[in-house]
């Protein structure tokens, strides 16, 4: 059996199945919207799977994180329950944000998961905030930030690194480039198109990896924390990596051609690393099976849990506006 | 006369500008080859060529900032924001720039811009996606304010502001896009800044609106019409110009107003109107001015709690029953 990264099988197995849950329920949240159980903007995560677990599985559940609209997968692999998830995207009062939210705006400050925000780079000053609180008292956590390669075109993407740098925050920034910010191709919205050389200016280290490939997403975020962690300021990944479906639930996906799609599909991240699993003897068939399973009656119990559970109330409208609770 | 969509007027309106004016282009997020997120812009890449038909990053202050510079330079930029929610990331340009320079430069500088935003709320978009923002441009001397509510204002009103000589905020509404109604033909048809539509005359109470709650208020006024009351209705069309002649008269006639908006309560256009009413008609108001309007609070995601910090029409209709009869 291979090991890499001192992985027990165990921790392999769990890789799997985290990826394999966002998976299962990314695609039952695109049947639930098809049924209109879920409304507004719904952004699936599908293929990308490899990054946000390979990069969770190498930060604590101390450390923080802050995502865009395309979180539902952050949040699952940061230990959000499938239940708060479904629920929040029903619109339930048990939801994640108690129905406030929806699909864009899932919240957990119990995970450390600090926000999902749907202004294309709006999560990156907060990361930088939240790093800033941690290098004021002192902790050894790090704030991992996830954003899409629109993001760093935005002014205040570049005010972030500047910042997280000169005060050498802790702060690791993963760019999630699935070469499209809705239907606009990188190379027609990015001076450089290897996005890690856009923080070549702030002298910090920057890499790319396959972000198709949980291991490669878990070598390059491992080396990266590791320096954030030990005060060695802010650091970049680029996980280059492909959304297997439209942009949103209501795109229709036409600026991709088949043959790209093909291309991706066949790196299926999932697909990847079981082969890879079962080719070096890590597990069997039968184990993935049984895991397949187990995850689907969990996603299946998350749509049950989120269609029984009561709409919030009207008289709540006004709740949570501001801190002593009267409107 | 055509009956046609409010987004296919507004793309006729695009098309027929810059045919007339090689001054003119466009620019924007996947204004281009996506042909726009509501399709507004849709074929002109095809007709105008890149030169023209421009996809930008996302980088809402550089593309309200280079609209600026070009319209400085001689050219008449229609840039796009795909919303108005991201005009929060140009507001430096709009406000501190583009609305400033003419004025700040002893009127020796133009800046003929047109910044379009879809907005409004009601699609269960969430907080960061639903907002009604007018009142934050109404609030600066400089911006013109345009706020089609119907397929023939949206072109009508989108040819004037390409043609006007200063910066315009051409807010339209998300849930208008698919509104057929008649649109004159002719590419001539202009609809001048700063004069309200009567789309229904009335004596009892005057019903005022602008872009969707223009359209709350003729509903209202039909099923208000089926109780015995008589309303007026005024669409305002554009909030800066505001046509207070209009307002007046019709106040002046009927004694009671309503405005109607989808924005914010508090601090929105229609706290401007009602104050204004007050200011130039108080001795003819048999009742206070009221202001149906969205709640003061973040669009909610759950659909019950956006409905309900929505304007409905029934609650046009009942503030209406509080006032009449005063
Ligand atoms: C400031 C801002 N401008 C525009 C939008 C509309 N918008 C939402 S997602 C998106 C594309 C973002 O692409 P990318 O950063 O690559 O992330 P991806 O969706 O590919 O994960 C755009 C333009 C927005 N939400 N915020
Ligand atoms: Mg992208």
């Amino acid at each position: 059996m291979v090991v890499e990264l001192g992985l027990t099988e165990q921790e392999h197995l769990k890789l799997y199945r985290q990826m394999l849950l966002i998976r299962t329920f990314e695609e039952t949240t695109a049947e639930q919207y098809a049924k209109g159980n879920i409304t507004g903007f719904t952004h699936l995560y599908s293929g990308e799977e490899a990054v946000a677990v390979g990069a969770m599985s190498v930060i604590s559940d101390k450390d923080y994180v802050v995502s865009s609209y395309r979180e539902h997968g952050h949040a699952l692999a940061k230990g959000a329950t499938p239940r708060a998830v479904m629920a929040e995207l029903f619109g339930k009062s048990t939801g994640i944000s108690h129905g406030r939210g929806g699909s864009m705006h899932l919240f957990d400050p119990d995970l450390r998961f600090m926000g999902g925000y749907a202004i294309v780079a709006g999560g990156l000053p907060i990361s930088a905030g939240i790093a800033q609180a941690v290098k004021y008292r002192n902790g050894d956590e790090i704030v991992a930030v996830f954003f899409g390669d629109g993001a760093v075109n935005q002014g205040v993407f570049h005010e972030t690194v500047n910042i997280a740098k000169l005060w050498s925050l802790p702060l690791v920034l993963i760019c999630e480039n699935n070469f499209y910010g809705i239907g606009t191709n990188v190379s027609r919205a990015s001076a450089v198109e290897d996005l890690y050389k856009r923080v070549c200016g702030f002298n910090i280290r920057a890499v790319q990896v396959d972000g198709m490939d949980v291991m490669a997403v878990r070598k390059g975020v491992e080396e990266a924390a590791r320096i954030s962690r030990g005060g060695g300021g802010p650091t970049f990944v680029e996980a280059k990596t492909y959304r297997f479906r439209g942009h949103s639930m209501s795109d229709p996906d036409e600026y991709r051609s088949k043959m790209e799609l093909k291309i991706w599909r066949d790196r299926d991240p999932l697909t990847k690393f079981s082969s890879h699993l079962v080719n070096e003897g890590t597990a069997d068939q039968k184990t993935l099976d049984e895991i397949k399973r187990e995850v689907e009656a969990e996603v299946a119990d998350a749509v049950d849990f989120a269609e029984k559970s009561p709409e919030p109330p009207l008289t709540q409208l006004m709740d949570g506006l501001y801190p002593n609770g009267s409107a | 006369m055509a009956e046609i969509r409010y987004r296919e007027a507004l793309n006729q309106a695009l098309r027929e500008e810059m045919a007339r004016d090689d001054r003119v282009f466009v620019m924007g997020e996947d204004v281009a080859f996506f042909g726009g997120s509501f399709k507004v812009t849709e074929g002109l890449l095809a007709e105008f060529t890149e030169r023209r038909v421009i996809d930008t990053p996302i980088s809402e202050a550089a593309i309200v900032g280079c609209g600026i510079g070009a319209a400085l330079a001689g050219l008449r930029p229609v840039v796009e924001l795909m919303t108005v929610n991201f005009a929060l990331l140009a507001m430096d340009q709009i406000v501190n720039h583009a609305a400033k320079i003419r004025y700040m430069f002893g009127g020796k500088a133009k800046v003929p811009l047109v910044i379009r935003c879809p907005g409004g709320g009601g699609h269960q978009l969430g907080a960061q996606h639903s907002q009604s923002l007018e009142a934050y441009f109404l609030h600066c001397p400089g911006l013109r304010v345009a706020v089609p509510a119907t397929p023939a204002d949206a072109k009508g009103l989108l040819k004037s502001a390409i043609r006007d000589e200063g910066p315009v905020m051409f807010i339209e509404h998300e849930g208008l896009y698919g509104l057929k109604g008649e649109v004159p033909d002719g590419s001539d048809y202009l609809v001048p800044f700063g004069q309200a539509a009567v789309t229904r005359t009335g004596k009892d109470v005057s019903l005022i609106g602008y872009s969707r709650g223009a359209m709350l208020a003729a509903q209202a006024a039909e099923e208000l019409a089926q109780k015995g009351v008589d309303a007026e209705v005024i669409d305002l069309r554009t909030l800066n110009p505001l046509d207070m002649d209009t307002i007046i008269g019709s106040v002046k006639k009927t004694s009671r107003a309503v405005v109607v908006y989808e924005a914010w309560k508090t601090g929105g256009a229609g706290a401007e109107i009602s104050a204004r009413i007050a200011e130039s008609a108080f001795d003819h108001l048999d009742a206070p001015v009221a202001r149906v309007a969205g709640g003061d609070v973040p669009a909610p995601y759950n659909k019950h709690l956006e409905a309900a910090s929505l304007p409905q029409v029934e609650d046009i209709i009942s503030a209406v029953d509080q006032i009449v009869g005063v």
